[in-house]
């Protein structure tokens, strides 16, 4: 009967995925969560980021109440979880999806049983298992597996086999804990598409844990970073990749984009003949003709030299360092004031040599 | 060799496979359960519960340090309770099943604990009830390791069955010793040896065989 109450809520009820209120969790003296509370809404697919012993993998286990928090409320779907029981757990378990970055999956069972496990869990007709792990198999696209083992099967194909053994209950959060991790990056990438594909298609809610802020470039729409049982930094991916505010998220963004190349760094001094200018721009900005903007400004030439333009959930952002043909303060002041307004973030990283 | 010779080896043969057979299907059907309850209580066990874990860890310990001779003798009175007499095949089935289901157990014990992590901990995270764990990961997933234990454990029944000679109950061991040695008849001491190894062979072979098939990883 609970279980039904559980399905009714978790189906047609509108309250937000998961709710944290203020949840810590600590191992002996160490906090492992401090004061985490977030929303996630129904629907989205969020990114959860953070470099390892932040406490990602404490805070997947706190949502399916494989740990308890000390202080807090974890609310799923409008129940409070926080003080259920192992019995009453169950049920809300089965309706969370869970994928692994060693897949974890039975080694002594064909695909198929893989597969169907969670809906055997839940106490389903064999008949009725058989014909959803079909279903799944195909979505996929394993369905010549079925009678395979594992062992038998590449990373890539092991992960659409856990993919479609969370997805076999019908879940209304998919929680992924590192799930491309162990993956190379062309599988990375046709997991992550799978991933976006179950998510538009099936309305289901992902949160994506991983330390990899390409994964969440890829994929997230909106981003939480953790540093220290924390959240230092949260907002959407497009604006926390342009200008991350913390540490934490600025040198996990720095493999994403490009950086002044060394040998232009070693130059750098607080006086010269040139100035160099960081300038990074989101949107319809990061596609205008800035140099040539520069240029008509000042009267000088504006050299282009390092940067990139990528992109974020379809969203450009640029970053371009540029080496502007004086180092007159009154004319950067003037490039500077000109590109506020469109520019994300500007900056004069230092000077440099005319040969340069 | 005479016909009563190979009347007498024929009869052992079928008295070792008899002891072994039993006393070893009942230390399976006791030992896995035990295994089972001693990787569960152990701490970090989906059972978890030190108390129980020690004690049963300190019976299974203080049995597997009695010499098998000793024990056999040790637990007559227990053996007469039993099977109603303490003599004979069924008298010496008791005190090997007793020694045999705890070294069973801390075989399969290996294999049980051998079972990955993160596998219970997916099927937590699945719903499923600790016992549904037992039965659906735990026992699957080390199949085919308990499978080479009990072959193991098996074979050390035979080598056990020969001293149940001492209580009346026959077999090849005892038809060793009796004519073999303590008549000086070499002949039958090397056909008994000779059938022996051959019947440990066959049972490992079967054994190496099934834990193979099963195994898919």
């Amino acid at each position: 009967m609970a279980d039904k109450a559980i399905n009714a809520a978790f189906d047609t009820g509108t309250a937000p995925v998961v709710d944290l209120h203020g949840v810590s969790r600590q191992f002996g003296d160490r906090p492992a969560l401090q004061d985490i509370t977030a929303s996630i809404a129904r629907g989205e697919i969020i990114g959860l980021i953070g470099r390892s012993g932040a406490g990602k993998s404490t805070l997947i286990r706190v949502l399916n109440g494989l740990d308890r928090p000390q202080a807090g409320r974890v609310v799923i779907a409008g129940q409070d979880i926080t003080d259920l029981d192992e019995a009453a757990l169950q049920p809300i378990r089965r309706r969370i999806g869970m994928i692994f970055q060693h897949f974890n999956l039975l080694s002594q069972r064909t695909v198929a049983e893989n597969v169907a496990l969670p809906l055997k869990i839940a106490g389903q007709p064999p008949a009725l298992r058989r014909k959803r792990v079909l279903e799944l198999l195909d979505l996929v696209g394993l369905a010549d597996k079925a009678d395979q083992y594992p062992a038998q099967l590449s990373g890539g194909q092991k992960q659409r086999v856990g993919i479609a053994r969370a997805l076999a209950p019908d879940p209304l959060l998919l929680l992924s804990d590192e799930a491309t991790s162990a993956l190379d990056p062309e599988t990375t990438h046709s997991i992550l598409d799978l991933l976006a594909r179950v998510n538009r298609d099936l309305g289901l809610t992902i949160l994506m844990i991983t330390h990899e802020m390409e994964v969440v470039r890829r994929i997230a729409g909106r981003v939480l970073v953790l540093d220290a049982g924390r959240i230092v930094e949260e907002g959407p991916v497009a604006r926390v990749l342009a200008s991350p505010q913390s540490d934490t998220t600025k040198s996990l963004v720095s493999g994403l984009s490009p950086s002044l190349p060394a040998d232009l760094v070693a130059l750098l001094a607080p006086t010269g003949d040139q100035a160099i200018l960081r300038i990074d721009l989101t949107g319809r900005a990061a596609r205008l003709p800035v140099l040539q903007r520069i240029s008509r400004l000042t009267g000088q030439e504006a050299r282009l030299l390092h940067g990139g333009v990528g992109d974020v959930q379809g969203e450009p952002y640029a970053r371009l360092f540029i080496a502007l043909g004086t180092a007159d303060a009154t004319i950067i002041a003037q490039v500077t004031a000109d590109l506020s307004p469109i520019a994300t973030a500007i900056e004069v990283l230092g000077y440099v040599p005319d040969h340069v | 060799m005479s016909l009563i010779m190979f009347n007498l080896l024929l009869k052992g043969l079928w008295e070792t496979i008899v002891m072994t057979g039993v006393s070893g299907a009942l230390s399976f059907v006791l030992g896995l359960p035990l295994a089972l309850i001693l990787v569960t209580t152990d701490k970090g066990g989906i059972y978890e519960h030190l108390a129980v874990n020690r004690i049963l860890g300190g019976i299974v310990n203080a049995l597997r340090s009695v010499p098998f001779i000793i024990l056999l003798v040790a637990v007559i009175p227990l053996t007469r309770l039993i099977v109603g007499t303490a003599i004979g095949i069924s008298a010496a089935i008791v005190p090997l099943t007793i020694a045999a289901t705890p070294y069973f157990a801390r075989i399969a014990e290996v294999s049980l604990r051998e079972v990955d992590r993160g596998l219970i901990d997916a099927a937590r995270a699945m719903g499923a009830s600790r016992w549904t764990i037992v039965r659906e990961v735990l026992i699957p997933e080390s199949l085919p390791g308990v499978i080479s234990g009990f072959t193991v454990t098996l074979v050390t029944l035979v080598g056990a069955s020969a001293m149940a000679g001492a209580v009346g109950a026959g077999g090849l061991g005892d038809l060793a010793i009796r004519y073999g040695y303590q008549r000086f008849e070499t002949g039958v001491m090397i056909a008994v040896v000779v059938v022996l190894i051959v019947l440990v062979w066959g049972m490992q072979g079967a054994g190496d065989w099934l834990a193979r098939r099963l195994n898919h990883r």
